[in-house]
This record gives C-alpha cells, sequence and structure tokens, in this order.
C-alpha cells in the first residue's frame, strides 16, 4: 500500500470522524476559555466549521463522516435521560410554581412554530422551507420526527434546529439580560423552549436552576410541538 | 461510571418501549427522562453514586454531540444560501418571539401568584 492509498483509507475511517470531532470541539472550548467564557464563541459553532472545512479540505463526504459522527451523536439519547438528574435537584421548586411554567411553555412553543412559518413565507420562502422551519425550536430528535410528519425536509430541519440552538446559546442570555429577565426559572425557561439542548448547554453553565429549567423546558416544549406542529402547519402553509 | 451509563440507557430503553406501547409522539430519551426522574424521586441517589457521576460527565459536554449533526449544514448549503433572507430572518425572529414570549408569559404569571399570595 503506497502513502495514497493508506492516508485515502484513514481519512474516510469511522476513527477519523470521532477524532476530528472531538479535537474540533475541543478546539471549540479552548477558544471559548481564551475568550473568558464569552457568550459569543459556542464550541458547537467552531466545532462545525473547523468539522465541515478539514472534511472539504480532505475531501470526505457528509454520509463518509457520519459513519463515525453518529458514534457521537449516539450519546445524545443517554445525555437527554440526564437531564432527569439537575431537574430532580430542582424539583421543589418547579411544583412550587408549575402553573405559570406550563402555560409559558406551551404558549412559547406555539408562537415559535407560527412566526417561523409566517415570516418564511412572507419573506418569499417556499412552503417547504416553512414546513422544515416549524419544528426548529424544539429539540432535535423530535424536529426530524415533526418534521416528516407535515411533509418538510427532515435533514434541512436538522440544521436548522441545530442553527437554532446556536443562536439562542450564543445571543438567548445577553437578550434576556437586556430585557431586564433576572429570574434564573425563567431564563432557563426561555432559553429552553426557543432553543433546546444547545441552549440548555449553556443556561447548565449560567447556574444550576437555569440549566434545570431549560431542560424541563425543552423536555415538555418538545411534547407540546408535538400537538402544535400537526396541528397549525397546514392551516398556515 | 460503566454502571451509570447503563442506567441512563435503560431509562432510554424503558422510554423508547413506553412511547411505542401508548403510542405517544414524544422522543424516547425525552420519556426515558421522566423514567430517571420517577427513579431518583423514589430513591435519592448518593452524590457520587454512577448514575450521577455519569450524568454530570455526559452533561457537561452536551454540546459536542450535537456536532455530527450540525456538520450537516454542509450539504444544504445551497438551499441556504438560494433562500439566505427567509432562513435567516425566519429563523431569529421566530427564535425571539418564542424565547420572548416564553419569559413574558412566565414572568408574568409568577408574578400575578405572588402577589395573590401576598394578599
Amino acid at each position: 500500500m503506497n502513502v495514497v492509498e493508506a492516508w485515502d483509507a484513514v481519512r474516510s475511517s469511522p476513527v477519523f470522524a470521532v477524532a476530528l470531532t472531538l479535537a474540533a470541539y475541543r478546539a471549540g472550548t479552548w477558544l471559548r476559555g481564551r475568550s473568558g467564557g464569552s457568550a459569543w464563541v459556542n464550541p458547537v459553532l467552531v466545532a462545525i466549521v473547523v468539522v465541515g472545512t478539514t472534511l472539504w479540505a480532505v475531501d470526505v463526504d457528509y454520509g463518509t463522516y457520519l459513519e463515525g459522527g453518529s458514534i457521537i451523536a449516539i450519546f445524545l439519547g443517554p445525555a437527554t435521560v440526564a437531564l432527569a438528574w439537575p431537574l430532580h435537584l430542582e424539583l421543589r421548586l418547579v411544583r412550587r410554581s408549575a402553573g405559570p411554567l406550563l402555560s409559558a411553555i406551551v404558549v412559547g412553543s406555539g408562537v415559535a412554530v407560527v412566526v417561523a412559518v409566517v415570516v418564511t413565507r412572507s419573506l418569499g420562502g417556499d412552503e417547504l422551507l416553512a414546513r422544515s422551519m416549524a419544528p426548529k425550536s424544539t429539540t432535535t430528535p423530535v424536529a426530524i420526527a415533526l418534521s416528516e410528519t407535515v411533509a418538510g425536509v427532515p435533514a434541512l430541519t436538522a440544521v436548522l434546529t441545530i442553527l437554532t440552538g446556536i443562536l439562542g446559546a450564543v445571543a438567548g442570555p445577553r437578550l434576556l439580560t437586556l430585557l431586564r429577565v433576572r429570574d434564573e426559572r425563567v431564563r432557563g425557561l426561555a432559553v429552553g423552549v426557543s432553543a433546546h439542548g444547545i441552549g440548555t448547554a449553556q443556561m447548565l453553565q449560567e447556574s444550576r436552576t437555569a440549566g434545570a429549567f431549560s431542560g424541563l423546558a425543552m423536555a415538555l416544549s418538545a411534547l407540546a410541538s408535538s400537538v402544535w406542529v400537526p396541528l397549525l402547519v397546514p392551516r398556515l402553509t | 461510571m460503566i454502571t451509570g451509563l447503563l442506567a441512563l440507557l435503560t431509562c432510554q430503553l424503558v422510554g423508547e418501549l413506553l412511547v411505542r406501547l401508548l403510542d405517544v409522539p414524544v422522543p424516547g430519551p425525552v420519556a426515558g427522562m421522566v423514567v430517571l426522574l420517577v427513579a431518583l424521586q423514589l430513591r435519592e441517589p448518593r452524590k457520587d453514586a454512577g448514575v450521577v457521576r455519569a450524568a454530570e460527565g455526559l452533561l457537561r459536554h452536551l454540546q459536542l454531540l450535537f456536532v455530527p449533526a450540525g456538520v450537516g449544514v454542509v450539504e444544504h448549503l445551497a438551499v441556504i444560501g438560494a433562500s439566505a433572507v427567509p432562513l435567516v430572518v425566519g429563523l431569529a425572529v421566530s427564535w425571539f418571539a418564542a424565547l420572548a414570549t416564553t419569559a413574558a408569559v412566565a414572568a408574568g404569571l409568577l408574578t400575578l401568584g405572588r402577589r395573590r399570595a401576598e394578599r
């Protein structure tokens, strides 16, 4: 085997994909550390740019990358289950104000769907884009499933969902501060409804309470969206 | 750590089973989170229990797990470029609307509840 053949075998192997993803994420967390923990430097965004550019440079397609990438992505399942732990620690606080929290989650996730479809359509986006956009505030696996339900493009929905999460993690805490929202419960809730798991990851760094409420909001808004999306999207498009 | 990870995976599998048996439109991991929450409420784990360490370890690097799906953006650059304005503006405006509405409703109702309790 010559050098070219050897390199061909290595760059298209799952191990390369896993190592590249971990290295890119490390680069992201390192940059965040360098920036003094600024929310502007989002490790997911940095990692996506690094992985995307590298794949382009070494000429590996997304399907091949995903053979290794999916090994990492599979842990999203147990990580979602793990959100029960901060929630368990904060459950007394949740119970005390269950009514307001539930109302906010149901209304917020409905608004996310309606505004996404209406704005996309009114700016000239086609129906397929609007349908793919509708579930983007909910957690990735639910968004993908809902996109299928309303005949969107699930793979595009996955990307829109992650972009929304990054936006939420980067700009959410700042905007809430600007809007003078200081209650940690409300901050977590708002980010969890609008920016799911990536937003929740950011709120977990803000405080345990904000993280727990964000995780709760993410889970319950997934439920609410599962009702809202199939109900609203056919009426709006 | 292995025991903890196994506990998380078991909860997820129970969740996956439940959503299929009950035919509810919820992803298995979200149902699994409820299963684990019930288990934790029934029996408080020690601070150094395996499940606690596994949960904290995974949540510390939650963002890493979104990277592979996010890289999928490379497949959709053409679509994104072609309808950049409705896509970017639609995404940003609806995200902000959801954020602000959720915060406003929650803050409003919490304040209302507190005033009522004070009276």
